[in-house]
């Protein structure tokens, strides 16, 4: 491991945390647009996005926000793992998380195929068109949960990325435990968007 | 205190499912406009213990946590501005 430009090693670790920290502060920001816009709407036409709203699955995606919160879990016990040099169980805690997040994926797909045979595709055939703002709401929803699927899908790859470095023995543990921190650190971010997408999309009642 | 950090994720883990429960049983509950604010606090209290605990904030370097406390600085000021403008028209 070198430390070009650094004259410490924790130079270099403060370097790569500030990096990965802004990165995700900048996620923060673009996700953050999608969640003003859903608040305007809201507050324009809170009846059209109650109506829209109580289309989705509540209990689907409740069920998602279990699964998200306990692929965090696990992530978070596959760094504590990786910190002691436990290769094997960081390996299996990364892939239990990246399976988890497949979880995720594939109820968000039954739920999107749901809702397409629903007629709950913004266009043509939308049947909540005599609800103003229940279509602008459908269009945020698929906007938002895409974008944090293709975050997800990410996660799921760099997981899965990290889980056979490690048991392959390229990535060596307790020494570079920080390659399985940051990406950690990602996932979880992923996992903090979702925890505001569920009440944003599905709770909205009053 | 490795083995105490595993529990500790653990306990935090059961936490955030006592949350989820809570969440669902507020919007089960019709309180008009406290249904919305008890949801994001709840989703607050969330963050917090994700970002506290599994993202090592309470380990973090203080320049670390600057960068990190941008985030929600910067959501506050955007969501103040702009909201003072939706809602006052």
């Amino acid at each position: 491991m070198t430390t070009a430009p650094f004259v410490r090693p924790e130079q270099q670790q403060e370097a790569n945390h500030l990096g990965i920290w802004l990165f995700l502060a900048t996620e923060a920001m673009m996700f953050g647009a999608l969640f003003f816009a859903l608040t305007v709407v809201r507050l324009r036409v809170p009846e059209g996005v109650r109506v829209a709203s109580g289309h989705l699955d509540k209990l689907l995606g409740t069920v998602n926000t279990g699964v998200l919160l306990t692929s965090s879990l696990l992530v978070a016990l596959a760094v504590s793992a990786a910190r002691r040099g436990r290769q094997e169980r960081t390996a299996g805690l990364l892939a239990g998380g990246a399976g988890l997040g497949v979880i995720f994926l594939a109820i968000k797909a039954y739920e999107y195929q749901k809702e397409f045979s629903e007629g709950l595709m913004p266009g043509p055939g939308f049947r909540l068109h005599d609800h103003p703002g229940a279509e602008l709401f459908f269009n945020l929803y698929y906007a938002a949960t895409g974008l944090h699927a293709v975050h997800l899908t990410i996660g799921v790859l760099l997981m899965l990325g990290l889980s056979a470095r490690v048991l392959g023995g390229y990535l060596r543990l307790p020494e570079r435990a920080e390659s399985v921190e940051l990406p950690g650190l990602y996932w979880h971010t992923v996992d903090i968007v979702w925890v505001f997408l569920y009440p944003t999309l599905y709770l909205v009642s009053g | 205190m490795p083995r105490g950090e595993s529990a500790t994720f653990v306990l935090v883990w059961a936490a955030l499912m006592a949350l989820l429960a809570a969440t669902v049983g507020v919007s089960f509950l019709h309180l008009g406009s406290w249904n919305t604010v008890l949801n994001l606090g709840i989703a607050v209290a969330k963050t917090v213990l994700i970002v506290w605990f599994y993202m090592h904030f309470r380990r973090t370097r203080p320049l670390v946590r600057l960068a990190g406390a941008t985030a929600p600085l910067w959501l506050a000021i955007l969501f103040g501005l702009a909201l003072s403008d939706y809602l006052t028209r």
